[in-house]
């Protein structure tokens, strides 16, 4: 039984599901030209949100409704993040939503319940609810892929997403089978003990711990499992887009330590050499690949995969240290994401998407302050100094020659320098070549405000990348 | 010592000050005026550091000390040595050049230009006060984006080619020194740089740690057969960034060796020093032959420069030649002194050159030496200035081109003879690419009738010319000032260039 003080640590998800129904409510007696009422509600749930997750956390990690939930300092900084990027994608949708048609309450409700499920995810301390978390996340997605009714290419994308995405939910629930089958218990904190007393020859533990791996390579989108990146970036509203790039990130990582690390951390050498593999396809394909794309929104898609190789490299050194590398380099990579998507919108008006490569020629005279804030992002993206992603890619480095792994590091550095041609191609594009279209960009003012305060945090939040970071430590220990 | 945080103020001035002008000024002729200003006061504020510096001892002066990212013991850590010293002088010294040779030359997005031209120096500067390793890193990979930008954006119609192998082979170089600096932070768990000097390495490990440094600095310097980026991206930049390129970010690369590589890494560095000198003495010799060939006046210096860094480099290794033989080290000292007077003198003399070349440019739109002939009949004030400049690149004496030519070779005669008589080839080849092409652009009869309608050289390139001549010349007649500050720097490098590390490990090992 729990009492109502168990429920303190988790209003935050509490409000949201609650203003999740509200909002879904509200927009049947919302007019068009009233939606906009929506949006603040959403906007104001979210922070309400962050203010309660930052609130007094009592003392230590709380573990409650019957040891199904956690409450600790990694679920709270992730989760932050979490609510701070939907709100900045809420900002980038509106507009492009509107001139769309597609400025439906359905959006802002799909994408809260998409919260929740995030939430959950990156707090679940229970395989049932790790999951549900995931499915709640994932079925939001799949029906905002498929949001724009009448294209023909986000439907497809919906699809490929729906059978992928489905598969791989079976794949992971198939390994939790065999685990619960190995350990006989559901909870993580259990798993955990257990599989130290049994160690890592067990084999119904060790096809558990495979089709698990699978399943988490799945949603990160890790290669040989990220055949649906590409099509669904691509196919999907640049709205969407922008939503499933950046905060199911940080979830899906949350979830990876969940499972990999708190569950089943005694399985370590097994999932290390398992996920190193995945990391140099991933770094490989992903930026060669990603070279070869005309399609902006399908170069960023490579580019996401290239970077969950990375983030793949800290988890890989197992270590809390490494954790918390890749803890950073989610979070910030998922601001990087967020930002470049939401230069896309930017530049994209009702018929015209911005989606090419050509697209971006000669932003610098259109605008120089968001072609700046491009190159900011794009900067970031590669990896160089004093942008924000070279510290990301630092942490990750320094943590993987610690694990002995220098060859490792080699194969990322020479992935990265592939990839910076990509991200150069853009700045040059936008800086060194003619533009075909001159007419000035039509954007409201809150986008263009939260989209430079975006891309600005790309160097100011390098100065502070020794509190984040340390942040992310204290979370890993 | 002073309370101000002065190298601080000669980074972050420039900087900052470069993105309020992308940022926030409107007009043209305020952006101009602001960039001179604040790089003629950035200048005099590192004037502080040479008037407050300290020349009897080796140990790093004006320093500042922040925790910056203190999970991973990253420190925000500035100093200076003799070694740096001279090389922030040049930039600043350069940097206000830059501004006023561009000042009208410069007319299409002049606030981005000049901010990106702020934030370099910034950069620049930052790279040789920088005592954390990963504070170096920043600055060291820092410039390649205002670079990148100013080559593609003000360049010409190659530019997009260039500034991308620029950037690329740059690029490429300097992420493996990135995976050297994080293996010596893991091995010794610090990323102070002088600590690094004293750690035991094993020899395996130097020698990986060697060769990670050696891309990266060696396309910087650039060193044969890595060089290849250099004349591209000099013909393509705009004189501003040909003279930056030339005069400043090539010597990062030698100061890198000689702050990182050989101190950190002797042994390596003693193993390695015939492939290092090999590569150097093709360079001066094989780019000689090359610069002979050119047609285009840009390319001709920018092979010029090749051959001339060539001499820093050699003159860095030939130290160990120098302490094999056992006969004194007052030889190596020579070699890393010419090393540094080297630098900062071709510093002056490429920079004056490329600007030679800017001022033609801008008057006839041309860089081909055949559409040039008896401009001395039309520019004879001009005409002088190049002559001299020219004869300082050919090392004549009385020119800073010839003390740090000398001191090399008297250096590389001390190490191996064979080394000097090759090094010695290039006051032949030198005089003869530079003389060649001075003889074909200046002098003769006026070579067609555009030649014929040039004007000489305004008070704004004279005065920008006629300082970099002062500095040739002085730095050539009196370069103890220059060789004093870098004494006790020098010393102490050549101990700790020396001293094998090896020896520390048997004793740790066993």
């Amino acid at each position: 039984m729990f009492g109502l003080d168990e429920l303190v640590p988790v209003m935050p998800e509490i409000l949201i599901l609650t203003m999740a129904c509200v909002v879904l409510l509200l927009d049947l007696f919302m007019s068009e030209r009233r939606r906009g009422l929506v949006h603040a509600v959403s906007v104001a749930t979210l922070l309400a949100a962050i203010v309660l997750t930052l609130g007094p956390r009592g003392s230590g990690d709380a573990v409650i409704l019957n040891g199904t939930f956690i409450r600790d300092l990694m679920g709270d900084v992730l989760k932050v993040f979490i609510y701070l990027y939907t709100i900045g994608v809420f900002f980038y949708a509106k507009n492009y939503l509107r001139q769309r048609g597609l400025f439906k309450g359905e959006f802002y409700v799909l994408c809260l319940f998409g919260v929740l499920g995030m939430a959950i995810m990156v707090s679940a301390w229970n395989l049932v609810t790790l999951y549900l978390g995931l499915e709640l996340l994932a079925l939001c997605s799949y029906a905002l892929v498929a949001m724009d009714r009448d294209s023909g290419t986000a439907a497809e994308a919906a699809m490929k997403y729906f059978v992928l995405g489905a598969l791989a939910s079976g794949m992971l629930l198939y390994g939790m089978s065999m685990i619960y089958g190995a350990t006989g218990t559901l909870s993580i904190q259990e798993i955990g003990q257990a599989v130290l007393t049994m160690g890592g020859d067990d084999l119904v533990l060790a096809f558990g711990l495979t089709f698990i791996v699978v399943g988490v390579a799945f949603k990160f989108g890790a290669v040989p499992f990220h055949m649906w990146v590409p099509d669904v970036y691509e196919g999907s509203p640049t709205a969407v887009t922008v939503f499933i790039a950046t905060a199911p990130k940080i979830a899906v990582f949350g979830m990876a330590m969940r499972l990999l690390v708190d569950g089943l951390g005694g399985l370590q050498d097994h999932w290390q050499s398992m996920l190193i593999v995945l990391a140099v396809l991933s770094l490989v394909l992903g930026n060669v690949a990603a070279i070869a794309q005309s399609n902006i929104k399908r170069m960023l898609a490579y580019s996401t995969i290239s970077h969950v190789g990375f983030i793949l490299l800290g988890i890989i050194a197992g270590t809390p240290e490494g954790y918390a590398a890749s803890m950073f380099y989610t979070i910030t990579y998922a601001s990087m994401s967020l930002g470049a998507f939401g230069v896309i919108i930017l530049l994209s008006r009702v018929g015209f998407e911005a989606d090419r490569l050509s697209d971006f020629r000669g932003l610098n005279r259109r605008s120089p302050w968001f072609a700046g804030v491009m190159m900011m992002l794009m900067a970031s993206l590669a990896g160089i100094p004093p942008f924000l992603g070279f510290f990301s890619k630092l942490f990750v480095l320094q943590v993987t020659v610690n694990a002995g792994l220098v060859w490792l590091a080699v194969v990322a550095v020479i992935a990265a320098v592939v990839g910076a041609f990509y991200y150069l191609r853009v700045i040059w594009l936008m800086y060194f070549e003619d533009a075909e279209d001159t007419s000035p960009l039509e954007a409201s003012l809150d986008l263009r405000a939260v989209l430079s305060l975006n891309g600005v945090a790309q160097v100011v939040m390098s100065v502070f990348a020794g509190s984040l970071f340390g942040l992310c430590l204290a979370a890993m220990t | 010592m002073s309370q101000l945080p002065i190298l601080s103020i000669v980074i972050w001035l420039p900087a900052l000050v470069g993105v309020l002008l992308i940022v926030a000024v409107r007009s043209r002729q305020t952006a101009r005026w602001l960039a001179l200003l604040t790089s003629l006061v950035t200048f005099g504020v590192s004037l502080q550091l040479y008037a407050g510096f300290d020349t009897s001892t080796a140990a790093m002066q004006f320093v500042e000390h922040r925790s910056w990212i203190p999970g991973l013991n990253i420190n925000y850590a500035l100093g200076i040595d003799g070694i740096a010293l001279p090389l922030i002088l040049l930039t600043t010294f350069i940097s206000v050049l830059v501004f006023i040779s561009g000042w009208s030359v410069i007319q299409s997005r002049v606030q981005q230009y000049l901010g990106a031209f702020l934030i370099l120096q910034g950069f620049m500067s930052g790279v040789f006060a920088a005592l954390d390793g990963v504070l170096f890193y920043v600055f060291f990979e820092g410039m390649l984006v205002p670079m990148f930008l100013i080559i593609g954006i003000w360049g010409g119609p190659n530019r997009v080619y260039a500034t991308l192998k620029f950037f690329l082979y740059t690029f490429f170089g300097s992420v493996f020194t990135l995976i050297a600096l994080v293996y010596l932070y893991f091995s010794s768990g610090t990323w102070v740089i002088a600590e690094w000097y004293v750690m035991p390495l094993s020899l395996t490990e130097q020698t990986w740690i060697f060769l990670a440094f050696l891309v990266a600095f060696a396309v910087k310097v650039p060193m044969w057969p890595v060089h290849t980026w250099l004349p591209d991206a000099h013909v393509e930049a705009p004189t501003g960034g040909s003279v930056v390129l030339a005069a400043v970010m090539l010597k990062v690369g030698g100061y890198g060796f000689l702050r990182f590589s050989l101190p950190i890494t002797p042994d390596a560095s003693s193993e390695l020093a015939w492939l290092v000198i090999g590569l150097s003495l093709v360079a001066v010799v094989y780019i000689g032959f090359v610069a002979l060939a050119q047609d285009d006046l840009k390319k001709l210096i920018a092979y010029s420069s090749i051959a001339h860094m060539g001499f820093v480099t050699l003159g860095t290794f030939a130290i160990y030649m120098i302490a094999r033989q056992n006969s004194g080290m007052q030889g190596a000292v020579l070699g890393l002194e010419g090393a540094m007077v080297q630098m900062i003198s071709h510093g002056l003399i490429s920079g004056a050159l490329f600007l030679c070349v800017g001022v033609l440019y801008d008057r006839m739109h041309s860089r081909m030496i055949s559409d040039y002939g008896g401009v001395v009949n039309t520019m004879p004030w001009f005409a002088a200035l190049l002559v001299l400049f020219a004869m300082a690149n050919a090392g004549l004496p009385g020119t800073s081109g010839f003390v740090g030519e000398f001191m090399v070779i008297m250096a590389s005669f001390r190490a191996n003879v064979w080394y000097a008589v090759l090094a010695a080839t290039t006051l032949v080849l030198g005089a003869a690419y530079t003389l060649w092409m001075v003889k074909r652009v200046v002098f003769g009869d006026v070579g067609n009738e555009r030649v014929a309608t040039l004007t000489d050289i305004n008070g704004r390139e004279a005065l920008v010319l006629g300082s970099l001549a002062v500095g040739v010349v002085l730095l050539g007649v009196w370069p103890d000032p220059l060789v004093e500050v870098m004494h006790a720097s020098v010393d102490q490098l050549l101990n700790q260039a020396t001293q094998s590390k090896l020896a520390v490990t048997i004793v740790q090992g066993g």
